[in-house]
């Protein structure tokens, strides 16, 4: 028979010890390269070059943040990475209204009210979110230019709300499954319709699907960087395709300073919602991950 | 079904004379409401893909041809595709990466998943280390690697410096091993995403099983081996599919942390596709990324048989 309450935790036992140094050292292995990043980012060029990468600054200096926000340059054109940040902006806020809008009520409709073939569509949707994108581009090229917006900020943002549609649907259907059926069936006999019983008793009750999809999606589409340089045209790169351009460009002097800031720069937005969210960050992608 | 309720109009009292609605109208809101869905699943999904396939047997080059009696080439290619001394290259690296990546990613995330698992203090702080690389585009992670294996400044450079002359850690500048480099970074975002899928696992079974093999005496790895092992089976599965079907797609990564080089020495497929459908030769291109769709096809349609097939039982 066991004791019944919580387990003394002993504290100095070896097997403990070894558990938590274990733990720790691939902790630290996971955070070397934000802490190369950071103390990259704040050295200076001169110093950068002695090639000291784990050595803390010897002269912090914010010179490199400022060149890779207003001044970085990609081929001749030098107008650093602040553009790039707006059009990111402009890319997500929008998309992820779409694209949980569009998920919420898809969820709502195939949880609550399947027909015949809704239950076809939702697989066939599954399944085709694993088709790899390459397949589809140029078909979505075509279609974009076909009404006018290939090459704008509109077309990244129609690609990102179709292919969010996949894991949102997915995600709300089986939130709104999980709440109970009684709630569905006396709003159902109080008289409410498809979008009566949607409002006033699903939404309500759907803030933390509702955030666990806003957290998806934020990171998600910040860190795109496929559609982005496909669908955006040069002067609305997103900040990931930006960064790619100032890192990878074969002109002038490799300044890393100004690359590692630039990078953080382009991490900040997800790494602060990851940072802020904790554990529904982590119910997301478990929720995203394992289906069905 | 549970939650199925029946539309109004069906609920009117049995004396009523109101006419049945037709079927095609009945839930018509919700038919309303999906048809985003339908469009997509119809238009992009199928349609598309179709597209793709379609075209991949014809000659198009620049622009998709319009002249189909002319341009159709059967399975040309496809043959051309197979000959392609660099498309062989871009499928022996992804195998390569996708076989290690996988390796690493799922004994470091189920290890990691133990030890988390040990009621142990500070579990929050120390999976937010391990995830928070998750939440970084592939980008960043390949230019932080870039620059941390560089040999002229990181971590060679910095060994080096500590005394040992000889030491030489070069992947990344390497043509044998530039995969290997990938495979890091790789393995570093997503060893977190293992981790998490696998914590959620053990933590899904039951302690009950704990208990009963404490009570005979079998030492905790042999439980993990013989028992816990085992029963996470559709776990492992599902994360191997999630994996596998990433794996096949990785284009950002690459680009970021080594361009497909030095030369073509890390060429990825989805980069030959890249290359082929929007530069030179886009039928080509198309036949390509048909290659990758039935790749992952043949990942993922057993496992939604598996998956969808149980349920029903």
């Amino acid at each position: 028979m066991e004791p019944s309450g919580p387990r003394p935790i002993r504290r100095f036992a070896p097997s403990r010890v070894f558990v938590y140094t274990v733990l720790v050292i691939s902790a630290i292995y996971f955070l070397i390269p934000l802490y190369i990043m950071i103390v990259t980012s704040l050295k200076g060029l001169e110093e950068v070059r002695l090639g000291y990468i784990f050595q803390l600054p010897m002269h912090i200096t914010f010179e490199a943040w400022d060149k890779a926000w207003n001044k970085a340059c990609t081929g001749l054109e030098c107008l650093g990475m602040h553009t790039n940040f707006w059009n990111s902006v402009k890319i997500t806020v929008p998309s992820v209204i779409v694209s949980i809008a569009i998920g919420a009520v898809n969820g709502y409709a195939l949880a609550n009210w399947r027909f015949r073939g809704s239950e076809f569509f939702f697989i066939v949707l599954l399944v085709g979110s694993f088709i790899p994108y390459q397949v589809m581009i140029y078909p979505l090229v075509l279609l974009t230019s076909a009404i006018g917006i290939y090459s704008t900020l509109w077309a990244v943002i129609v690609v990102h709300s179709i292919f969010g549609m996949p894991l949102l649907t997915l995600l709300f259907r089986n939130y709104f499954a999980s709440l109970p059926a009684e709630l569905f069936k006396a709003a159902r006999v109080d008289g409410a319709g498809f979008w009566g019983v949607f409002f006033k008793i699903m939404l309500p009750m759907s803030l933390p699907i509702f955030t666990v999809a806003i957290i998806l999606q934020v990171t998600g589409i910040w860190n795109d960087f496929l559609f982005g340089v496909i669908f955006a045209g040069p002067t609305n790169y997103p900040m990931t395709v930006k960064l790619n351009n100032i890192v990878n460009s074969i002109q002038g002097v490799r300044e890393y300073n100004v690359n590692m800031a630039a990078t953080i720069l382009t991490g900040l937005v997800p790494l602060t919602i990851y940072f802020i969210s904790g554990k529904l960050f982590v119910r997301g992608i478990a929720a995203g991950a394992v289906k069905g | 079904m549970s939650a199925t309720v029946q539309p109004i109009s069906d609920l009117a009292p049995a004396g009523a004379v109101t006419k049945p609605p037709l079927k095609i109208f009945r839930n018509l809101q919700s038919k309303i409401a999906l048809t985003p869905l339908m469009a997509t699943v119809i238009f992009v999904f199928i349609g598309c893909s179709l597209w793709t396939i379609f075209y991949s047997f014809t000659s198009s080059r620049i622009l998709p041809t319009s002249n189909f009696a002319r341009d159709f080439v059967g399975i040309e290619q496809y043959t051309r595709l197979f000959t392609s001394s660099r498309w062989q290259l871009s499928v022996k690296n992804l195998f390569v990466f996708s076989f290690f990546s996988l390796i690493f990613t799922f004994v470091c995330g189920f290890l990691l998943a133990v030890f988390m698992d040990q009621r142990i203090r500070l579990e929050n702080t120390f999976r937010t280390i391990f995830l928070y690389p998750f939440a970084l585009s592939f980008i960043i992670t390949g230019i932080v690697w870039a620059w941390a294996l560089n040999p002229a400044f990181g971590l060679q450079k910095s060994v080096r410096d500590l005394g040992w002359t000889n030491f030489t850690f070069d992947w990344i500048a390497n043509r044998q091993m530039v995969v290997y480099s990938l495979v890091i970074a790789a393995v570093w975002q997503g060893t977190g995403l293992m981790m998490a899928l696998m914590l959620a696992g053990l933590r899904g079974i039951d302690e009950e099983i704990w208990k009963a093999a404490r009570v005979d005496g079998i030492p905790k790895w042999r439980t993990y081996w013989s028992i816990i092992i085992p029963m996470m089976r559709p776990v492992f599965i599902t994360a191997l599919v999630l994996f596998a079907a990433g794996a096949v797609r990785t284009y950002d990564l690459v680009i970021a942390m080594t361009g497909g080089g030095p030369g073509l020495s890390s060429q990825f497929p989805t980069i030959y596709v890249y290359e082929f459908m929007f530069v030179s030769n886009l039928s080509q291109g198309l036949a390509a990324s048909s290659v990758l769709l039935a790749a992952v096809g043949i990942i993922v349609v057993p496992w939604a048989f598996w998956e969808f097939g149980k349920k029903k039982q």
